[in-house]
């Protein structure tokens, strides 16, 4: 292992490896091929010299068409990515999605089932306004028989894809267009990074921030700067949003017996109260403070930067939030 | 134009198998014995039984909420059939899909959608399996008039073509969707009209003319097995019934019910037969036989125990969630 790698790199290499080892693992997507350059944010950049336009495929701007094919390659045995431009695109397929990847196991009695990568981007923070910047993974995480996935760094969106490919269910993995130059440490050839484990970012002793995608990064720089006022802050990164690993996110709180839930997403109705009430459920008496929700405002995500830096959780309000924890008083 | 006499025969019998099902579980309903939501498919048996029987058993299908015929055509066995759609536990899915989700790989019933137009992208996608791995599978899809009109059909038609999929678009025009006419509906005068659109081949087919309907079939797998490409076939053919069973159908004009009657696949097939040189003795033996089959699975599914609750966690992904 020598030097960095980045997110947009490691997403490639990823593929790549897992294609070079099973040839039922197929791409489609607009742009995605040689011809339009390796797709819009090049993550298939050089994958059709090696493995064809039968197995990089060009899509025509057809979601539905797209996802459905991904779907009916799946039944048939092979693990077909599908590239979703951006995650609000995929509200024109919800149908592929949430009718038939997320339900054919189970409507079938288990005779079929739907081995099938949706990766998607999306972020706030670009100026790209209200179509194309939303973070949809409730939307996702409620619907049994899928997963949705997010990495924060480009060692686990490298381990996480290659585990989402080998997955014999649907899997919604979601890229942050911010995090794509993103470099770790490079984690080398076959890495895996199992589904439905999170990841302790931070080790802390008096509040636990639970997030995921790239949030995670500002949960990181705030537990710095608490450490120097003398809170110990833990950070707990989900990676795997659906199924919700509550046995690291319990064990955390249990610990510090606080917590801070954070996402880019909209805080009403988002996945932040859903781990908001299982906290409850699991610790009500040991909990020091209410639980903390953190996301973006009730409102379409705007396209000034002014705007936009008001719409999401901003450090600030990490910390405050996080302080409101350290300071209730019963 | 003149089929295969022994090929004529195994349409009859696929078209009797159908039609004796369908009339069984009328006569469950009627009778109380179980309620259910149910599609009734009469009036188009032999739409499904002449394109099936143009088939490998290995070639794929994606069917709608009705398209009982199209997966007893198929060939999807009686008993699990019968089980499914009762709700047992012996059923083709454990209980879990029911009439509008039959599921059967070993026959090669891949998906049965309940969400209108749905199968066609589907379709292309285990086309494309079969393509990538040139196992010289073809995949079908069947829908309904009115799914001509939801995007996925346009967006499926245009996919396929443009990859040269080797999958068959099959059209069952039975001139309504619910209980809006086709004319109210849709702004062409034939659907297959929309092919054209898609640089596809279109056939219009009288979907209860035996003959016609299998060679139509034959001929666009064959095209589709030698890597040409896509058909779409509009299979003209009627909903001899209301929408669903029980279901009000005074909405159909007078004119319509007497070409409908007319038009009946059932006595016109068993015409066809006897032109063939088949006997009436020899159709009946058959029927008796299949009399006996739709007896036995319906006396299976009641037979047959309720899945248990348990089965909510399973199947839902890989691993069974914890109880
Ligand atoms: C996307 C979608 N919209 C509406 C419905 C409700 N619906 C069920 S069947 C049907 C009519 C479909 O007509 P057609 O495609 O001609 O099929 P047929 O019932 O005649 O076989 C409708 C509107 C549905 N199932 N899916
Ligand atoms: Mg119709």
């Amino acid at each position: 292992m020598s030097g960095k790698i980045t997110m947009a790199a490691a997403l490639n290499r990823a593929i790549d490896e897992a294609m070079a080892e099973d040839e039922g693992v197929i791409l489609l997507g607009e742009d995605v091929a040689a011809k339009q350059g390796g797709g819009v944010f090049k993550i298939s950049a050089g994958l059709t010299e090696k493995y064809g336009e039968h197995r990089i495929r060009a899509t025509p701007i057809s979601e539905q068409a797209i996802l459905g094919a991904c779907v009916g390659a799946a039944l048939a045995g092979m693990r077909p990515i599908a590239e979703i431009m951006l995650m609000n695109f995929l509200t024109v397929a919800m149908d592929q999605i949430v009718n038939h990847a997320a339900k054919l196991r189970f409507m079938s009695g288990g005779q079929t089932n739907v081995p099938l990568v949706i990766r998607t981007t999306t972020g706030v923070g670009v100026g790209f306004g209200g179509q194309h910047s939303d973070m949809l993974e409730a939307w996702f995480a409620h619907v049994a028989g899928l997963k949705v996935v997010t990495p924060s760094n480009a060692a686990d969106a490298q381990g996480l894809m290659r585990a989402a490919i080998a997955c014999n269910d649907p899997v919604i993995f979601i890229e942050n267009i911010l995090c794509y130059g993103l470099q770790s440490e490079d984690p080398g050839a076959n890495h895996i990074v199992p589904l439905g484990k999170a990841a302790v970012a931070k080790e802390g002793t008096d509040c636990s921030i639970i997030t995921y995608g790239r949030t995670v990064l500002d949960a990181l720089e705030v537990a710095g700067q608490l450490a120097e006022e003398g809170i110990s802050v833990e950070v707990i990164d989900l990676r795997t949003i659906a199924p919700y690993d509550e046995e690291t996110v319990t064990a955390s709180v249990r610990k510090t017996g606080r917590a801070v839930v954070l996402h880019e997403a909209v805080k009403a109705y988002g996945t932040g109260a859903e781990i908001a009430a299982r906290l409850n459920e699991k610790l009500f008496g040991e909990l020091k403070a209410p639980v903390q929700r953190l996301g973006g405002a009730f409102s379409a995500v705007p396209m000034a930067s002014a705007l936009e830096q008001s719409w999401i959780p901003t450090k600030d309000g990490i910390k405050q939030a996080v302080h409101a924890t350290m300071n209730w008083k019963k | 134009m003149k089929i295969d006499r022994d090929k004529l025969l195994d349409i009859y019998t696929r078209t009797m198998r159908i039609a004796k099902t369908d009339e069984k579980f009328r006569s469950l309903l009627m009778s109380g014995k179980f309620a259910s939501m149910y599609y009734t498919v009469r009036g188009q048996e032999l739409v499904s039984a002449a394109a099936m029987a143009a088939l490998e058993p290995t070639d794929y299908l994606v069917t709608t909420y009705r398209g009982q015929h199209d997966q007893i055509a198929k060939g999807v066995p009686l008993k699990p059939l019968f089980a499914e759609i009762i709700g047992k536990a012996t059923g083709t899915c454990k209980g879990k899909g029911g009439a509008m989700h039959i599921t059967h790989p070993d026959s090669g019933v891949m998906v049965t959608t309940g969400v209108v137009g749905s199968g066609l992208p589907i379709a292309n996608g285990l086309a494309m399996a079969a393509q990538n791995r040139k196992d010289g599978r073809i995949a079908v899809t069947c829908f309904g008039d009115g799914a001509s009109n939801i995007g996925a059909f346009h967006e499926a038609l245009n996919m396929a073509e443009l990859y040269k999929l080797p999958v068959i678009f099959i059209c069952q025009n039975n001139r309504y969707g619910e209980h809006t006419a086709f004319a109210d509906h849709t702004c062409v005068d034939s659907i297959v009209t929309r092919a054209a659109a898609y640089g596809m081949k279109g056939v219009k087919v009288d979907g209860n003319d035996a003959e016609a309907m299998y060679t139509v079939v034959k001929e666009a797998a064959d095209r589709a097995r030698a890597g040409e490409g896509p058909t779409l076939i509009e299979a003209m053919c009627y909903r001899m019934m209301g929408h669903f069973f029980g279901a009000d159908f005074s909405y159909m004009p007078k004119e319509h019910l007497e070409e409908m009657a007319r038009e009946d696949p059932l006595p016109r097939l068993r015409k066809l037969m006897l032109d063939y040189q088949y006997s009436e003795a020899e159709l009946d033996a058959i029927l008796a036989d299949i009399d006996a089959e739709v007896e036995a699975a319906a006396q299976f599914a009641f037979d047959s125990p309720f899945p248990d609750a348990s089965e909510l966690r399973i199947d839902v992904y890989e691993e069974e969630i914890a109880a």
